[in-house]
């Protein structure tokens, strides 16, 4: 075995690779779902969020060169759809899941129609940290190269671990999502609240798809999600609200996203359709052994509609 | 006043249903006015015309013959897709993995179509519309089973259930399925000519509108008008009270979710059987997931249904005619609807408010 | 039953009178002022992609500029009952006389069925499936030998690569993306007969995440001179420069994406095509139902070559390239095997561009690493 020749070794490299390359999207849109949820709000939207944050960010990226830029507008305009969804969804009567999917179709809609300029530009990339300096083996350099929002994004899975846990603000989305009855006695107001933690949860997925315009793949096109944003939506069902196992989720659904290409690349060649249902197999089957009849819904806030 | 001192007489609990009805037409569609407008707005600022695009967005949509037959084709998925939606929803189920029953069911079709082209199209169009029906009754029937005796999320798993059968069908279709001759085109050997659904008689609109139309008819009636839509409403509302009265939750649930999967592979065997000739790549086309706006739409009525999807397929229709003629990317249409759609959601806060609406306007006290 | 019968017909003549004269109220509204014929563009994807569609709408910039010609285009059409509308739509509204369905799943059964109905149209579509006596005879089949643009591809990879080892993102193995792939890895044999090529194939014509993992993939493999066939280039030439690889561009010029390793790259050469069909109609001659060509006819062009190529690679690119503008070259020649160990031609004999066998090929030839299901 000499420097470029990792034999069968590579697979389990790649999946270490594509774990971190293809987690941080999931990982964002669904800590921020995770913050919507906890709150007692389902925002099926965020794919659109995701959508347009990735053209936001790569068109402010474009225009200013500052990538960083990029991310903060992407971050502001996943906000401004959270808010709107937010204070839709506070009125009496309105559906949370309907809204959330016309705002998908708004959001992506919104991204295509802006986006189209930017589809030939190439905007300057965020940064990465080269993990991999260590090692004298360019496929290690290379599935080490971790762009700075992954960390970030654990940090906030940590944080929002700890927020949940054993702040105010996290006793009060809670309370709130747990029962408005409650919260209203406590002299809360639940639908400020939850208007609140929607926004900061588009944020996040606007975030996500900054990721993907502006690091990995790093480019606008109309194709740029393939489903992530909904996805990772699913993803905090799977998580069971917890923002530590979010990370755990992304992960794993990034890591075996990597399979079918490595497989390939060390002369696997056959079926690969189905090495690339892998993640979503895997997904449904650690669901259905994980539930179970009884506590259909265990760590599901209360006021959340589709656990009802 | 007068008419409530002199209490309930039959004229006035008549126009206090009808004033319901009204609501139930005037709120929406007021709501689609408020879109238009706020639409009309997002134009204006980017300097284009919305008198223009009004104009054109009718005359594809809706303006001519041609533009009702391109508006219809485009419903006829879009119905059926619905109803996999509605259906469950009847019970609280969110299934939004449609996608994945109207792939299933169309390479049912396209897989069997080969087999039985000895038959006679009487025989054999049957028999291929049952076997695509079959696989995606059972597709969506298993989410509902999961649900019931599993205790499995019924949205995540349906989202999952539909990447695995389109990777499924891309597998199969490349694969053992594979029509040799489909060179560039990965393909299951197309239907003989005597096994194709053909158009309905004068016009450009295959037969799948009918079936669409038909199906939600029949939903409606068994929602409404049946003991087990009946009991799928009461499991829908409380599942413990549905238990207590000895319904069998498990099975309405099964049922509902399985006959919702029925509706969406028949859209898939319409695909195949009166489009596309075959079953390929091409049945993953979306219509599943534009099925879930339009049930939500609808609030899961299935007559409501009907005009929802002719007016989404109208939209679409008009999106290519909006291109050439106003040089507006082609996303425009989604972003209308993306307009229309969150005023009609919006406008859901509406109901019950509007004085003119209210039965106490028309003499029966609430 | 006496009832069916005329309301049928009456529908029937309505319908088509109400179409007709709409029709032809806004066609002459539509293109007042102008003399020549309304020509209509249909793209599956972005007309800006990079890629398959940027070349053809490159095509259609071309046609526009041509005197009294409009052009009417529409993106993002997708390969169902989409795309037949979209083909009435532009004959009922805009009096299209001339219409350019770019997209390959366009032909079986849209254009076939559309065809019929609208004898006075013409339909001009890209890939070989048009066939006397099965076809309508208003559709024509128009392509270029592509294949030829990726063995040049391959020759200048075979001369810069140093691991040996090339790489191909594919989107699905079918003959024109195996065709491809094949003639990719014989011209780097031809330079350097040690050259192997591994292909990873994504499925899909157009799914970026995947397209990223698949080009890191390769590069993990130790491949340094990718290229690919999927409908847009750009994420696999970003990714693959990142990674320090060269790379090898398909269907446009995606040189500015990385301009320090661009090679070269096989492009489509549609404003060429596309002009000199719509000249034959202005002057009232009739398209060839079947026509395709490769350099020599303009149907294909190479990218400039890039700054990293080496002398010695520029000056058997040129070579080979003038030997190919005389028509009839052969990429393909024996003995030649597949990578299975099955022969494909025997010693002497050969595939020249023109030969159809090449159009339905189900193999991948000896030196590529990968399979074709």
């Amino acid at each position: 075995m000499n420097g470029t020749e990792l034999g069968l070794w590579a697979i389990p490299l790649a999946i270490l690779g594509g774990a971190i390359r293809v987690s941080t999207p999931f990982l964002f849109v669904s800590l921020g779902e995770v913050l919507t949820e906890r709150s007692g709000r389902i925002n099926l939207g965020l794919e659109g969020t995701l959508v347009f944050g990735a053209m936001s960010g790569y068109a402010i990226a474009c225009v200013t060169g500052l990538p960083w830029a990029g991310v903060l507008a992407a971050a502001g305009a996943g906000s401004l759809f959270g808010l709107v969804h937010g204070l839709v969804c506070s009125l009496p009567r309105v559906n949370d899941i309907a809204v959330g999917i016309s705002l998908m179709l708004l959001g992506t809609g919104l991204a295509y129609f802006f986006g189209k300029p930017f589809i030939q530009p190439v905007a300057p990339d965020l940064p990465a940290l080269e993990l991999g300096w260590w090692s004298d083996l360019p496929q290690v350099q290379a599935a080490l190269r971790v762009n700075v929002l992954f960390p970030v994004g654990i940090l906030a899975a940590l944080l929002l671990w700890w927020m949940f846990r054993a702040t105010r603000i996290g006793l009060l989305v809670r309370v709130v999502g747990d029962s408005t009855d409650a919260a209203r006695a406590m002299g809360l107001r639940p639908a400020f609240i939850r208007t609140l933690a929607t926004a900061a949860g588009g944020a996040f997925a606007g975030v996500g798809g900054a990721y993907l315009s502006l690091f990995y793949p790093g480019s606008w096109n109309e194709g740029i999600s393939s489903g992530q944003g909904l996805m990772a939506v699913a993803l905090v069902i799977f998580a069971r609200w917890n923002p530590i196992a979010c990370l755990g989720a992304a992960l794993l659904f990034g890591g075996a996203g990597a399979l079918g290409p490595a497989l390939q690349s060390v002369g696997i060649p056959d079926g690969y359709y189905l090495f690339y249902a892998m993640p979503y197999v895997m997904t449904l089957g650690v669901l259905i052994a994980t539930s179970s009849p009884g506590r259909a819904m265990a760590g599901a806030p209360g006021e959340l509609s589709i656990s009802k | 006043m007068g008419r409530k001192r002199g209490g309930i007489r039959p004229s006035d609990s008549s126009l206090a249903v009808l004033a319901r009805r009204a609501e139930a037409v005037a709120v929406p569609a007021g709501a689609l006015l408020a879109g238009l407008a706020a639409f009309s707005l997002f134009l204006l600022l980017l300097g284009k015309s919305p008198a223009e695009f009004y104009a054109l967005v009718y005359k594809a949509g809706f303006g001519t013959w041609f533009s009702w037959q391109n508006t219809l084709s485009r419903t006829a998925p879009l119905l059926l897709a619905a109803l996999c939606v509605a259906l469950p929803a009847r019970l609280g189920l969110v299934v939004i993995g449609g996608e994945g029953a109207i792939v299933l069911g169309g390479l049912a079709c396209g897989a069997l179509g080969g087999a039985l082209s000895g038959l006679p199209g009487a025989v054999a169009i049957p028999l291929l519309a049952a076997a695509g029906v079959l696989a995606a009754g059972v597709w969506i029937g298993a989410v509902g089973a999961l649900r019931h005796y599993r205790g499995v999320n019924e949205t995540i798993a349906s989202l999952l259930m539909a990447y695995i059968a389109i990777a499924l069908m891309n597998h199969l279709v490349e694969g053992p399925f594979r029509d040799p001759a489909s060179l560039n085109k990965p393909s299951t050997a197309p239907l003989a000519e005597h096994l194709r659904i053909g158009d309905i008689p004068g016009w450009d609109v295959h037969w799948g509108l009918v079936a669409g139309i038909v199906g939600c008819l029949v939903s409606w009636v068994l929602v409404e008008r049946t003991t087990w839509g009946f009991a799928a409403r009461i499991a829908g509302g409380n599942v413990r009270a549905a238990l207590v009265q000895g319904l069998p939750v498990g099975r309405l649930v099964v049922g509902f979710a399985a006959l919702g999967g029925v509706f969406a592979g028949l859209a898939g065997v319409f695909e195949v059987a009166a489009v596309h000739g075959s079953a390929n790549a091409s049945l993953a086309a979306g219509y599943g997931y534009t099925g879930i706006l339009i049930a939500f739409l609808a609030r899961h009525n299935p007559l409501a249904i009907i005009p929802v999807a002719v007016l989404l397929a109208g939209f679409e229709a008009s999106s290519g005619l909006v291109q050439r003629r106003m040089d507006l990317p082609d996303a425009t249409v989604l972003v209308l609807q993306g307009f229309t759609f969150v005023a009609i959601l919006v406008s859901e806060t509406l109901y019950g408010r509007l004085r003119v609406f209210t039965p106490e306007t028309w003499g029966i006290p609430r | 039953m006496t009832l069916t019968g005329p309301t049928r017909r009456r529908v029937l003549k309505t319908g088509a009178a109400f179409a007709g004269a709409l029709g032809t109220l806004s066609a002459t509204s539509f293109a007042a002022g102008q003399d020549g014929p309304t020509v209509g563009f249909i793209y599956v994807g972005p007309k800006d992609d990079f890629g398959y569609n940027q070349a053809h709408a490159e095509g259609a910039a071309a046609v526009k500029a041509m005197a009294g010609v409009t052009v009417v285009e529409e993106e993002n059409v997708a390969e169902t009952v989409d795309v037949q509308k979209s083909m009435e739509s532009m004959i009922n509204f805009d009096g299209a006389a001339l219409l350019f369905p770019t997209s390959f799943g366009y032909f079986d059964p849209h254009i076939i069925k559309v065809a019929p109905g609208h004898p006075e149209v013409r339909f001009q579509h890209a890939a070989g499936l048009w066939q006397e006596g099965v076809h309508p005879s208003n559709v024509g089949s128009y392509f270029g030998y592509i294949g030829l643009g990726q063995y040049l591809n391959g020759m200048v990879a075979g001369h810069m690569t140093r691991s040996g080892k090339l790489g191909f993102v594919a989107a699905k193995p079918i003959p024109q993306v195996l065709q491809n792939i094949n003639s990719f890895l014989l011209g780097a044999r031809e330079v350097n007969p040690a050259v192997t090529c591994q292909v990873i194939f994504t499925g899909e014509w157009s799914l970026a995440v995947k397209e990223a993992e698949a080009t890191n993939a390769l590069a993990d493999a130790g491949c340094d001179v990718i290229t690919c066939h999927v409908d847009g280039p750009k994420v696999v030439m970003e990714t693959a420069a990142g990674r320090d690889c060269f790379v090898c561009g398909y269907h446009a010029n995606q040189a500015p994406l990385a301009p320090e390793k661009y090679l070269t790259g096989a492009e489509w050469n549609w404003p060429g095509v596309y002009t000199r069909m719509v000249r034959t109609v202005i002057d009232g001659g009739t398209i060839p139902n079947f026509d395709r060509g490769g350099l020599a006819e303009g149907y294909i062009k190479m990218s400039p070559l890039g700054p990293a190529v080496t002398d010695a690679a520029r000056a058997r690119f040129e070579a080979t390239k003038a030997e190919m503008t005389k028509g009839g070259f052969a990429a393909y020649r024996g003995p030649l095997m597949d990578n299975t160990g099955k022969r494909i031609l025997g010693p002497n004999e050969v595939f020249v561009e023109t030969d159809i066998a090449l159009e339905s090929m189900n193999y991948l030839v000896e030196g590529v690493i990968g399979a074709t299901s």
